[in-house]
This record gives structure tokens, sequence and C-alpha cells, in this order.
């Protein structure tokens, strides 16, 4: 067992620490929040600069090679400072799956498709997003109604993708789309890399609870070359579950920055706010409530390094997806409490939207739903027990 | 004992419902249920109707317009109307400052301010909480210093509902800063909200609707006629009026509402192919909230029954605002959960459509969860009615 962060891990938070102080003051992101875009392409490329974007890239494709726990300490800076930038979507979904794909038939294929998007990711040239979610799906990933008919070498694409993360500002997406079978086989799905402009590609931009922008879109006949494929044709499944449980581990860590912004801010309005002529953190109601909180923090904080550790290291697909379900189902029941608690002891101030903790609740609300709320993982976790 | 109504009170509550069902305008009913905004014609176009029908204010002394109905029947009233969908009444002039007014108020307070109250012809709002003065009201610092046959108000008060649509406003103000019992300097006013050196900032809730404000009083001239009680005496009318706005807050006949509402929406959603409400995780919750329900009605008809006698209600209404409150809050959290993922998005991000009304129920979902966490806050945080449980009705 060793604890402690490596040298490049703690000169990385450090470094990071000092780009959310100097970048991402929050009245900053407020201006970034009501911005046409929803984003600051300064911002992103400073976290280009950084090496951010490039940090779990493979090294030989411009990228870092880090693990999910090299990115700990920027999930939870993500989390801490209410970050609306596409990191997630671009870096731990879109990126990974173009970077995990395999494809024993078309390798030279696949390599090219790496060589050309991933260093663009690493730099700040390409955002991706991973069209994945559809209205009937709710949490399954497996449920797929799109369709991918191959056609003249290729691939026509037809189906709606509802409410895709950072959809309106991607310029390459990674459609899902099945191959063959019913809407919730799990075999026959297979994925795509589609240019944003491509004819039959229909976008409206959303505004997310989160102050994050979204997108739905509509795929119709869209026409796709065979080296558009990710991965193997039809066996998509194992590719998505392996990279949503990465994903999904990086979202753990980014609620606990959240969770350690909310809980900071609430103790300092508890041992600053007087009523009764004392600070309200001298009464022991509020007392213990507060400790209640920085104990959520500390299992959330653990859960979510283990679930880091589990798809930095699982070689068992089953035992990484069942550690990822115990983290997101604690995480989301602690993101539930802490949000909730955050507001009721900031009193009338936490329903202001003036207030940081009232943005900050927003995102801990959605990140108690984002890749499947409590129960969905309660159900995983024990269906894989 | 018998926890059915009785053959009197049944009828008295068919009779109500009928008229409810004939009168309720749909459209009005309709912006209820989908949780669309309601405007100041909404709000007092309700108003009107009930005052119309004469049972605006049940609870008023019959010469002012009540309608004479015991404790049971007002309940029974109120219940059915937040059943049906009724949007629901200002409270600030009916059901705080007219109490105050019928209690404290001189012959000419009452003669002036309660038909234009019972008619609807003013909105008033209140202000009670400044920004260094919630739960501790008695610490509020709004002056109100006597200058002949007026009083010169300066100050803040802060989270003030309605107050962009609202012609009066009741106040607790400082007439008396010298004095040691901070309770004891407080007087209670009431001031025309177009009078010079008021100014309305709009304080956004984190749902991004406008509901609450800023009122900021620079120099305001109160004529001494609209002070209500003897100067001094404004906690005294406080500490009345803070048990009438908590008469109310259990709120059955919403919840019930949205309850049933809740399980048509859970039924309609699909998990894993089969009805959200076949799942055995949502649906436990589900009646977990619907039999805390069942109780919180048994409990609250209890607490009615002991006020059938005319006895003043004491702690029995911060236990009805706890549970009314977690209940309703419970309800929005399983709705925002059964909506899923698509419940997250607000609406379309181009700039157009920014602040215009939306249509969607779905859309609708987060911000009514963000916006009901402050029912466990205002009107006496949940917090400060454990207190007032802890104290008076269990003697710690």
């Amino acid at each position: 067992m060793n604890l402690d962060p490596s040298e490049e891990q703690r000169l990385l938070a450090a470094s990071i620490e000092r780009f959310v102080e100097r970048d991402y003051a929050f009245e900053t992101r407020r201006r970034i929040v009501a911005s046409s875009d929803g984003y600051s392409q300064d911002v992103w490329r400073t976290m280009a600069e950084l090496g951010l974007l490039g940090l779990p890239l493979p090294a030989a494709y411009g990228g870092f090679g880090g693990g999910a726990m090299d990115t700990v300490s920027l999930m939870e800076a993500i989390g801490g400072a209410l970050i609306v930038e596409p990191w997630l979507a671009t870096v731990a979904l879109g990126a990974q799956l173009i970077a995990r794909g395999e494809n024993d038939t078309l390798r030279e294929l696949r390599d090219e498709q790496r060589r050309r998007i991933l260093p663009a990711v690493a730099e700040g040239r390409l955002k991706l997003a991973f069209a994945h979610a559809e209205a009937a799906a709710r949490h399954t990933l497996a449920h797929v109604a799109t369709r991918a008919r191959a056609n003249d070498g290729g691939y026509l694409i037809s189906g709606v993708k509802r409410a895709i993360p950072q959809g309106a500002c991607a310029d390459l997406l990674v459609v899902s789309a099945r191959t063959d079978g019913d809407d919730s086989d799990v075999e026959g799905l297979s994925l795509f890399v589609v240019e944003r402009d491509a004819p039959g590609v229909a976008f409206t931009a959303l505004r997310m609870l989160d102050g994050t922008r979204a997108a739905d879109v509509s795929f119709d006949e869209v026409r796709v070359p065979a080296q558009a494929l990710i991965g193997a044709p039809d066996r998509a499944l194992p590719l998505i579950e392996e990279v949503v449980d990465f994903a999904t581990a990086l979202v753990c860590a980014e609620a606990v920055g959240a969770i350690k912004s909310a809980n900071d801010a609430t103790l300092e309005y508890l041992k600053t706010r007087k009523q009764f002529g004392v600070a309200i953190g001298s009464f022991q109601a509020l007392q213990h409530r507060m400790v209640d909180l920085a104990i959520e923090y500390e299992q959330a904080k653990s859960i979510a390094l283990l679930a880091c550790s589990a798809v930095d290291t699982g070689h068992d697909a089953a035992a990484r997806s069942r550690t990822v379900s115990a983290a997101k189902a604690r995480i989301a029941d602690a993101c539930r409490k802490v949000s909730q608690e955050s507001i009721q002891l900031h009193g009338g101030m936490g329903m202001s939207d003036e207030v940081k903790i009232s943005h900050t609740f927003r995102r801990l609300t959605a990140i108690a739903q984002q890749f499947g709320d409590a129960d969905h993982h309660l159900a995983r976790f024990a269906a894989l027990s | 004992m018998d926890l059915d109504y009785s053959a009197d009170e049944r009828a008295f509550r068919d009779h109500v419902r009928g008229w409810l069902r004939a009168n309720l305008p749909a459209p009005m009913r309709d912006k209820v249920v989908r949780y669309a905004p309601l405007d100041r014609d909404d709000l007092l176009g309700w108003h009107r109707i009930l005052a119309g029908q004469g049972w605006i204010a049940p609870s008023w002394p019959r010469e002012w317009g009540g309608t004479g109905w015991n404790v049971v029947q007002r309940y029974i009233f109120e219940e059915e109307c937040g059943y049906a969908g009724a949007p629901p009444l200002i409270p600030f002039g009916l059901a705080m400052c007219a109490p105050v007014l019928l209690e404290f108020g001189s012959d000419a307070q009452k003669r002036r301010f309660l038909p234009r109250i019972y008619r609807g012809d003013d909105v008033w709002c209140q202000g009670y909480s400044e920004p260094g003065s919630g739960s501790d009201l008695a610490s509020l610092r709004t002056s109100a210093v006597r200058r002949d046959d007026r009083y010169i108000v300066n100050g803040q008060k802060t989270w003030t509902t309605i107050a962009h649509l609202a012609d009066w406003i009741f106040c607790l103000v400082r007439t008396d800063a010298a004095i040691e019992r901070k309770q004891e300097g407080i007087s209670f006013l009431l001031i025309d909200m177009k009078t010079r050196g008021i100014t309305v900032r709009p304080l956004p809730l984190m749902d991004g609707r406008h509901e609450v404000n800023e009122v900021f009083f620079d120099d305001v001239e109160v004529p001494i006629e609209n002070r209500v009680h003897d100067e001094g005496k404004g906690w005294t009318v406080a500490k009345y009026l803070l048990g009438h706005e908590r008469m109310n807050t259990a709120r059955i006949g919403t919840s019930k509402r949205e309850l049933e509402r809740l399980k048509a929406f859970a039924a309609a959603q699909s998990k894993n192919g089969a009805p959200l409400t076949d799942d055995p995780r949502f649906r436990d919750k589900l009646s977990r909230v619907e039999i805390e329900l069942m109780a919180l009605a048994i409990t609250n008809l209890r607490f009615l029954d002991q006020l059938r006698g005319g006895r003043v209600p004491g702690a029995e209404v911060s236990m009805l605002k706890i549970k009314g409150t977690e209940i309703q809050q419970a309800l929005t959290e399983l709705m925002l959960e059964a909506g899923g993922p698509l419940a997250q998005v607000l609406g379309p991000a181009d700039p157009v459509d920014i602040g215009a009304p939306n249509d969607d129920f779905l859309a609708a979902l987060a911000p009514r969860y963000c916006n009901m966490r402050k029912t466990t806050i205002y009107a006496g945080s949940n917090e400060i009615q454990r207190n007032i449980i802890a104290r008076h009705a269990l003697g710690l």
C-alpha cells in the first residue's frame, strides 16, 4: 500500500490548483455559462497547454499515458470549480473509445484513426462527444435503437440521440448504432466516428441543470465509410461498458471535489453566520449535521479512489464493473445528502442563484444520476456480487 | 372513535368538490399542475373567483366576510382546493396581514384594508427577513424614526416573496434602538410600495425564476396611522402572525394530488423495458412517501380536532410543517428521479428561448426540485420548528 501521490501527480495537482485559481473563479464561470458557446475556448486552450487534454491518452498518440488515478486531482478540481468545459466528454469518453477500440481486421485503419484524432484532442484542436443515450434507454447501455445499415462499402446511420453531454460543441461524434439485433440486445452494437457537419446530422443545443450544454442529435441516413468504425462491428458493448466504467469512476472523483467545495462553503457559513448573537455553528444540532457531511466526504473520497484504482488495474470486467457500481451508488447517496444539507444549512442564502453553493447543488444533483442513479448501480452491484 | 368524516362533513366536502369542478378555470389548473410560473393575473384571478363565491376568507369573522365554517370545514376546503389544483392564494394579505388587523388593528385600519384584501384589490408582501436576521428575526435592524406624524424608514429586507408584484408591504421595523430587550423595540408598519425611497431588486433563485427580492428603504415616509398596535408591540404582532403562517403548511391535498401525478408519471416511464413503477427499488420509495402522507393526513385531523374547542394552536403546527414539507420535497425528488437523465434538460440553449415559458413537463421537474428546497427553510426553518417543539411541547 502507498497512499501518497507520486511526485508527478503532486506537481500536476499544484499546477491544476494554480490554473483554477487564476482562470476559473466563480464569477468567471458565471460568464462562461452565460456565453453563447457555453464554454470557454481560452480555458480549453489553457487546459491543452497544461497537458490536461492528453492526460489519460496513450503516449504513442500525443498523450501522457496516465490512468484514472492520474486524473483524480483534475477531476476533483473540475468538481470543485464546477468546470463546464467538455473534458469528460472529449477525453474520458470519445477519445477513450477511439484509443481502446480494437479491430484485428482493420489494424492499419485503426492506427490511422487514432493518429488523426488523438493528438488533435491532446492539443485542444478537436472536441468529442459520445452520442449514445436514447429516449427509451434510461441508464441501460445496451439499449440502442439507432441503426447503421451496411451500404456501398460503408454504413448509413439513422436514429435520434438525446441530451448528449457536450454534444453542442463537439467537432466529432462517436456514435453507437445497431448493426444487428433488436433494440435491447447485447450483441449487434457498433461504434462510428461521425463528423459534426456530415450531411444528415442535425443538432438542437440544450441547457442542462448543471450549467453545461448538451444536444439532441438526429441522424438521417448519414453516410460513413467503413474506416469510421471503432473496434469490431457488432461487438461494441464490452468496449462501451469499459469506457463508461472509466468515465463513471472519474465522475465519482469529480463528485468528491464538488462535495469538498460544498462542505468547505457550509463549514465557513456555520462559522461566520451569526444568529441569536452567536455563530450558528455553535449549535450542537447543526454541528452534528456538519460532522455527518464531513464523514460523507471521507467515504466518498475512499470509494472514488477504489473505483479509479479498479478501472486502472481490473483485468476482470465483472470485478471492475462491480467496484464502479459500488462507488457510483455510494457517491449518488453522498451527492444527495451533501447537496440537500448544504442548502438547508445555508438557509435562504443557499437558494440564491448568486451564491456558488446553489450551483454546486445542481452539479451534485446531476452527478447523482449521471451514468446511472443510485438504484441503477445498486442493482448492478448486486447482480455482479 | 371514527377516523372518517361525518355525514355532514362529507356532504360539505362533496359540495366544495363539485363547486371547484365547475368553477376552477382549466387553464389556471393546467398551469398549476404543469409547474408553470403563475403571474399576478393567475394569482389574483383565482382570488377574485373565490371572493365572488364568498369563500376567500373563511376564517375571518362573518362581519368581514368570513364563512362561519368550523376548523374541520376550513381544513376540508383548503385540502380540496389543493387537491383540485387551484392556484395557491397569496397568503400575505389574506392569511397574514388580515388576521393581524383583525386582532390588533384600529377600526379605521380594518375598514381601510380588509375590504380591499377581501376583494383582491392589492397584492401584499411580507417585510420580515433581513440580511442579518433570518431565524433570529428579533435582531432586525431596519429603523423607523418618528418625525411628527410620520416614521422615516431606513434599511433593507430580503427574501421578500413577490415584492415585485406587491402594492403593499407589512414590515417589522425597529422604533427603539436603545432598549435592551431587542424584542421590545420593534413595531409593525404597513407601507405603500409606491412610496418614494423604496427600491426592489430581484434576487434570482437557483431555479432561475424571479420570486423573491431585496427591498431597500431609503428615507421612506410612512404615516403614523399605518402602524398596527402600539409602538414597540411589533413582536407581539409578529408572534401572533407566525402562528397563522404555519397553520396550513401540511398541504395534504396538494401532496395527494402530487402523489397521484407521480404514480401516473412513473408508470409511463420505462426502465429495462417495464414501467418504472414495477421496479421494486423505486416502488418502495414511492410507497414510503405514500404511507407517510397517509399518517400525516390523520395527524393533521387529530390536531384539528383538538382545535375544535377554540384552543390556540401550539407546537402541533410545527410538526405539521416539518412532515408536510419533508413529504413535498420527497415527492419532487422522486418526480425528478422518475424523469431520469432527460429531466436534466432545462430547455433549448438558443438565447431567444431562455426565459421563455417552457411547456415541457419533463423540463419543469429539475427547477421544481430546486425550488422546493425552500420549503424546509421558509416560514420558520424546520430547525426553528424543532426548537419550538423541543421547548414548548417537550419542555426541553
